[in-house]
């Protein structure tokens, strides 16, 4: 019956070509549309690391200024981030900064060239479930013996080394020379949670180096720094100061290491109280992935307001069919007079419709994927390549998935009151006509 | 008139002026605020920065091992740069205008760090910032080199003058324009007296709240970085990027030059978000526009189809070609009228949302006024070819049997 239902819807498209292209090609936009918005908002509203976002958490503590009203800031000062290192109080925890060098391959054929980087510690990668392609993070004890360690990307490795296996090669950066320990898979979480500061759809840092060595190699930070109040001359001026610059995660495996981290980190404030610094009110808290990318607000507004205008295309498009289903199922009235003389349920009559407006609704659904994937490679050439990364604008699975299934869905709850209109048709009128 | 058949034939097929009143509603609310923001964008686009930008390139020049020297690299870069012919003049800066990216502080007018502050964004250079940039100076005086200090990056950040925006200097001293010269301001505990005033400078975040308030201080910082602003003769920067890149990455081995950059490119970068927006915003509204035009001639040519009888014994009965075309027409306007006045609402309400949750500026009165001016006219542009044609029908057709 399925199967003859949809011959009918075949053919009543065939005897309508226009009305029924209409329809077709008005939820087609209406649903590509919608979904080139969806897609946006999916991917760069989404959990890039849905496994155990719960369990990663970046910290705050309240080191603001405390004659304003500011929100605390986003980073930790050097002299909180190397306390908590030192207190080593979570299961896993990490301090991150971006910064950038010169690395001078050792083939002379190749010249110096500029390169951004990421100070971390080794727990940075079993954090953040980093795949590696050659060798390891390096050992703990690297970063506490400030040894000159380092990973790198893959694209780096391939720069360097044709992607060979360069472990245990040297790395000269910013003058000084480091063993490479590990070179990365591929591996680029979209937004770049770990660092939503520093723009979080740029493409990610190419070589990673221990933390602790930022300040005695002298790297140049290159990511946000911030002071309320004016650093006291010289370098160590800056170190003790209240400029935040260093982002700082932990790993808590549960409820109780949650409270209990919490706990310490309240300790530690309380602390930094009695010897004078932190003046404002105590205001210590653990944000997971998600509820930090809620408030770091990592979703442009941009995405969020195309958002609203893309669903009432939808409405207009839907709208819309409402009003081509209607004509078109009051025009087969004579049609459905005859069906129903012969005998036919209204149930069945019923089904029947539900599924040429399903039908449409799939025609519909499938150009709308052509209309998406069209409009998402339009995003991406006016959006250009140098500003941030774009390979993410592509339609996925899920998408394609659900504007399917939303196609189908919206045309049949759409075309419910035209449906109800033709199997409520009075026979005896239209056969008189025949 | 026939304007009381229109609305009684209108209330016996209500679903049909519902749903064309819906999307002409949703239509204008997209179509206004999309409209209104695209405007909003182009506005911000549209500021000066107060560079002479089209003439005007950046790069920078990041030294490494022992043998650089970054001081004596920077002298000779500048020295070279300020002589080749067809460059007007070049200065060291610690951030480029409208780039996105520098440093900004907060001033106040004591040194009582209760006050309130005022925001501004700092550009660290020395006394050729003025001439590169060809800024405006409008009051007081500029530096001299004997002005500019320097100093290595993490040290504290003290400078005794600035020649501030004249937005600056009005926040700063309210109402007391020009002779806000020679006032003193503080930057945390270091005071700062306004050497002299600008007409315009912005500083590096076109999105910034303080987006002119600007300053430029004679501070140079030494790093292993040195970023040079240059200003060309008019027509040459494009020839003079390429060479002087190349003069600078020959002539000192251990260095690499980066980030090339013309103000023209600097500034499309900036805005690039901005300009996507009112790109993808300008598809939709013609998409919409099309949409609805259609959904308007499909449920016209359904109506019309339905009453061909009718219309055809009207015409029997005496009513003139143009007496249906207007039937129509009017028919469509009151459809219209009431979508519009639905869409007013929807539009005003969707826009005060906006505002209030992103903070945007509201949307002046006339946009909505002229919203509804405008859908009425695509309503009765889209109408206009079903309603001819059911003008053209016969009133020969009322005698033919059904």
């Amino acid at each position: 019956m399925f199967f003859y239902y949809l011959r009918l819807s075949a053919l009543s498209y065939r005897r309508n070509p226009i009305l029924s292209s209409l329809m077709v090609l008005a939820i087609a936009i209406g649903i590509g549309a919608y979904m080139v918005i969806f897609t946006l908002n999916y991917v760069m509203g989404g959990n890039p690391i849905p496994q155990k976002s719960a369990q990663l958490f970046h910290l705050q503590i309240d080191s603001g200024n405390p004659n304003t009203e500011s929100d605390p800031p986003q980073q930790l000062t050097y002299l909180d981030a190397t306390a908590l290192i030192e207190a080593d109080a979570a299961f896993r925890e990490t301090p991150t900064s971006k910064i950038s060098g010169i690395l001078e391959p050792e083939s002379d054929d190749v010249r110096p060239f500029s390169i951004i980087g990421r100070g971390t510690s080794a727990d940075f990668f079993p954090m953040f479930n980093v795949p590696f392609l050659y060798g390891t993070p390096w050992d703990t004890s690297a970063d506490r013996n400030l040894q000159q360690v380092a990973v790198i990307t893959k694209e780096l490795n391939e720069r360097l080394h044709g992607g060979d296996d360069s472990v245990g090669e040297t790395l000269r950066l910013h003058g000084n020379n480091f063993q490479i320990v590990g070179v990365l898979d591929d591996w680029s979480p979209v937004p770049k949670f770990y660092d939503v500061n520093n723009n979080p759809f740029d493409s990610g840092e190419e070589v990673f180096i221990p933390w602790n060595l930022i300040t005695p190699l002298e790297f140049p930070r290159s990511g946000n720094t911030n002071c309320w109040k004016a650093p006291d001359p010289g370098p160590e001026g800056f170190l003790n100061s209240e400029c935040v610059w260093v982002q700082y995660w932990v790993e808590l495996r549960d409820g109780d290491e949650e409270a209990d981290y919490l706990q310490f980190l309240n300790n530690y404030a309380a602390q930094q109280k009695e010897f004078g610094r932190l003046p404002r009110e105590m205001n210590n808290a653990l944000f997971d992935v998600e509820e930090w990318l809620l408030k770091e607000e990592v979703l442009p507004n941009e995405t969020k307001i195309l958002s609203a205008l893309a669903a009432m295309l939808l409405a207009v498009c839907l709208l819309n069919t409402i009003g081509l289903l209607l004509s078109k199922f009051l025009g087969k009235s004579a049609e459905i007079g005859v069906r129903q003389a012969l005998g036919a349920h209204k149930g069945s009559l019923f089904l029947q419709h539900v599924i040429e407006a399903g039908f449409i609704g799939l025609l519909g659904g499938i150009l709308g994927l052509a209309v998406a994937a069209a409009g998402l490679e339009g995003i991406k050439v006016i959006l250009g390549d140098d500003l941030m990364r774009t390979d993410w604008i592509q339609l996925n699975p899920p998408v394609v998935v659900i504007t399917l299934t939303l196609a189908i869905f919206a045309t049949v709850v759409a075309g419910f009151y035209p449906i109800w209109r033709a199997c409520n048709i009075n026979p005896a009128i239209h056969l008189k006509t025949q | 008139m026939e304007i009381g058949p229109i609305l009684r034939a209108l209330t016996r097929n209500k679903l049909g002026v519902v749903l064309i009143a819906l999307q002409i509603a949703f239509t204008m609310t997209v179509m206004v605020n999309a409209v209104f923001i695209i405007n909003e964008r182009s506005k911000a686009m549209a500021r000066p920065s107060g560079l002479d930008e089209p003439n005007m390139f950046y790069l920078r020049s990041t030294g490494f091992g022992d043998q650089f020297n970054s001081e004596v690299t920077e002298q000779d870069d500048l020295d070279l740069l300020r002589n080749t012919p067809g460059i007007i003049d070049a200065t060291p800066i610690n951030a480029i205008p409208v780039s996105g990216g520098g440093s900004s502080t907060a001033l106040r007018l004591e040194d009582d760090p209760t006050l309130p502050a005022i925001p501004a964004a700092v550009y660290y250079t020395d006394d050729h910032a003025l001439n590169t940039m060809d800024l405006n100076l409008i009051a007081g005086e500029n530096f001299t080199s004997n002005d500019v200090l320097y100093q290595r990056t993490s040290e504290s950040r003290n400078f005794g003058k600035a020649v501030v925006s004249q937005t600056l200097a009005e926040t700063l001293f309210p109402g007391e324009g020009l002779n806000a010269v020679g006032r003193t301001f503080y930057n945390g505990d270091n005071p700062v007296q306004i050497a002299g005033i600008i007409e315009r400078l912005q500083s590096p975040w076109p999105n910034s709240s303080f987006v002119e308030q600007a300053m430029i201080v004679p501070l140079n910082f030494i790093s292993g970085t040195s970023t040079y602003l240059i200003r060309t003769e008019p027509g040459e920067r494009d020839r003079l990027m390429v060479e002087t890149e190349e003069t600078l990455a020959s002539n000192n081995p251990n260095r690499i030059i980066r980030d090339l950059m013309s103000m023209n490119e600097t500034r499309e970068e900036s805005y690039r978000l901005d300009s996507a927006m009112a790109t993808i915003l300008s598809v939709v509204i013609v998409t919409l526009v099309f949409i609805t035009s259609m959904g308007i001639v499909g449920l016209a040519v359904f109506g019309i189809n339905r009453r061909r009888k009718q219309i055809g014994t009207r015409r029997a009965l005496g009513a003139t070609q143009g007496e249906i075309l207007r039937y129509f027409m009017l028919e469509n306007f009151f459809i219209s009228g009431v979508g519009v006045t639905l869409g007013a609402v929807f539009t005003i309400g969707f826009s005060i949302m906006l505002s209030s949750l992103f903070e945007s500026p509201t949307m002046s009165w006339y946009y909505t006024p002229l919203g509804m001016v405008i859908l009425i006219l695509i309503g009765q542009i889209a109408v206009l070819g079903p309603s001819t044609r059911a003008a053209r029908i016969q009133p020969a057709i009322a005698t033919r049997s059904i």
